[in-house]
């Protein structure tokens, strides 16, 4: 028998199943990986950099960016830290529709990882009717924000204006539809055959490893620890909700499938409690240094001119403090260590993106299996690049 | 109080580690020395009472014109009770700051993004290379030093110039 030769495979950075400008180099002895270095920064655009140099309102499209398929989910994790930071309260109906956005946030992230997972690894229709369920979405964001990915409708102290009623019946539409959507993508993987022996115990990883390696989110769930941050440290009115934290138990591919198919039903529930009890009430905070004046008032009264002409040059003031908060983005910990200097730029702003830590462990997840599942692999993660490089 | 127990294993054990304690908004935060961190940093992960499992982020803060220049901010979490802590460290420009990757995985390519963007070098790290720049890029964007827009910043980005790792 002839000897086997190592041979060298590069994955990316254009692959389409390495979700964004990930590369990948594969050593291989046959078809097997005996070693996979993950080459990251083809997305690096300097985000903690212009944030230095932004005041603290401009910042918010900047995190539109990080993990693009959710972005309103980073939003939350930005401006929560930044009322921490400036120790302001936000009115319960801005906390109730931030939290429909993000929930609707990550309902959309986790449309774009079934879609794209399922196609990598073969079944092609569910791409179609998670698009088509991730549509209702772009709408909604597109009827309150005007944009349908990156919305921006967060602001600090509150959301940029009122829910229009349409807004709410959109959102009763979706929540009424999506249970037969989501039960439509089960009925396609689920207990099918060929997905099952594809993701079953492949990529396993045990809760303790899981830890080590930094993994938090539905990766980390998927190894059975019951950590979220929506329920460990409530933000936003999150302990008003009820919900569950589904966990898995071995940690392979399919553990985390279904830890994510169960999110769908959680984050949906969420966002119909929030959504029948919506408080009434204002959407901004009463802070003459951060909220905008009635554009009425602008027109009729000169101090309110000034007022809205410095929130919008200058911007809301932080002081000299530290503050860490993270929230529970669609991939997991989603962190922001910001320093405060008592301008109205942050110092230094820091963000922990969950995936930057998911992929630091793809070498340990994928040697000893083959190339194809290595896709698998890569997909349960559920990696987006704009928030590994930043 | 189980931090109270491990605030006094570490006093007990390294009696010269523990610099400060103090609770910052909320949130517990201790500085360490840097002779024995690293030997305190495996006593917070391993100890019994209340072991700190995830190394959620390690980030730097350059404050600069001060001495020492940068602070070493690592923010750990126990899975126990789901409690976090902060542990600072002050560092030199171009100090040493030993690795803490063979405690936490995930220290590996955190490291590995400080030294980038910092410029702060860790040693016994297992693989201490840039990691979101490339192998000849100058300079350590984050430091304040480092400017937002250069003398170089209309020329175009020539790809042929850049070496990577192999």
């Amino acid at each position: 028998m002839a000897e086997s030769k190592k041979m060298y495979l590069n994955m990316g950075p254009h692959h389409p199943a390495t979700h964004g400008v990930l590369r990948i180099e594969l050593e291989l002895e046959g078809e097997t990986i005996v070693n996979a270095t993950p080459r990251i920064g083809y997305l690096h655009r300097g985000i903690e950099k212009l944030a230095e140099n932004r005041n603290y309102q401009q910042i918010i499209p900047l995190t539109d960016r990080l993990d693009y398929a959710s972005a309103s989910a980073n939003n939350m994790g930005y401006c929560v830290t930044v009322e921490k930071l400036m120790g302001i309260e936000v009115p319960k109906r801005a906390q109730y529709l931030r939290v429909i956005m993000a929930e609707l946030a990550r309902i959309m992230g986790h449309h774009l990882w079934i879609g794209t997972h399922a196609l990598d690894i073969g079944a092609m229709s569910v791409v179609f009717y998670a698009f088509r369920d991730r549509e209702m979405i772009m709408d909604i964001n597109e009827e309150v924000a005007g944009y349908r990915l990156t919305p921006t409708f967060f602001r600090i102290g509150g959301v940029a204006h009122d829910a229009t009623p349409k807004f709410i019946e959109m959102v009763r539409d979706f929540v009424k539809w999506f249970p037969k959507g989501l039960d439509g993508y089960h009925k396609l993987l689920t207990e099918n055959k060929i997905w099952t022996t594809r993701t079953m115990d492949i990529g396993t990883i045990s809760a303790e490893e899981a830890v080590n390696y930094g993994f938090t989110g539905p990766s980390l769930r998927g190894s059975g620890v019951a950590y979220d941050l929506r329920k460990a440290f409530p933000y936003s009115s999150y302990d008003d909700f009820d919900f569950q934290i589904p966990v898995g138990d071995k940690g392979d591919v399919y553990d985390r499938y279904l830890v994510r198919m169960e999110e769908f039903s959680q984050s949906l529930k969420i966002i119909d409690q929030a959504i029948e009890n919506l408080p009434e009430g204002p959407v901004t905070v009463d802070n003459p240094w951060i909220s905008n004046p009635e554009l009425d008032e602008v027109q009729k009264d000169i101090s309110a001119l000034i007022r809205r002409f410095m929130i919008h040059v200058k911007g809301p003031v932080a002081p000299e403090a530290e503050v860490y908060h993270a929230v529970e983005g669609a991939k997991g910990e989603l962190g922001f260590y910001l320093v405060g200097d008592g301008s109205e730029h942050p110092y230094r702003l820091k963000i922990r993106s969950p995936c930057f830590y998911l992929a630091s462990a793809l070498p340990r997840l994928m040697i000893g299996h083959m190339v194809a599942d290595a896709i698998a692999i890569i997909g349960s993660i559920d990696v987006v690049l704009g928030e590994i490089d930043r | 109080m189980s931090y109270k127990n491990v605030i006094q294993t570490i006093n007990k054990k390294f009696p010269e580690a523990l610099v400060n304690e103090c609770e910052n908004k909320g949130q517990r935060e201790i500085t360490l020395a840097k002779s024995q961190f690293y030997e305190t940093m495996r006593v917070l992960q391993e100890n019994p009472d209340l072991p700190y499992d995830l190394l959620i982020d390690i980030l730097g803060i350059d404050y600069t014109p001060r001495t020492p220049r940068f602070d070493l901010v690592y923010v750990l979490l126990s899975t126990k009770d789901f409690s976090r802590l902060i542990v600072r460290l002050k560092a030199e420009e171009g100090e040493e700051i030993p690795s803490v990757s063979s405690i936490w995985h995930s220290a590996d390519w955190a490291e590995r993004e400080v030294y980038d963007l910092m410029g702060i070098p860790f040693s016994d790290h297992p693989d201490l290379k840039r990691i979101l720049t490339w192998k000849n890029f100058e300079g350590h964007p984050l430091r304040k030093d480092f400017p937002l827009e250069g003398k170089d910043f209309d020329k175009p980005f020539d790809p042929e110039t850049i070496e990577d790792y192999t």
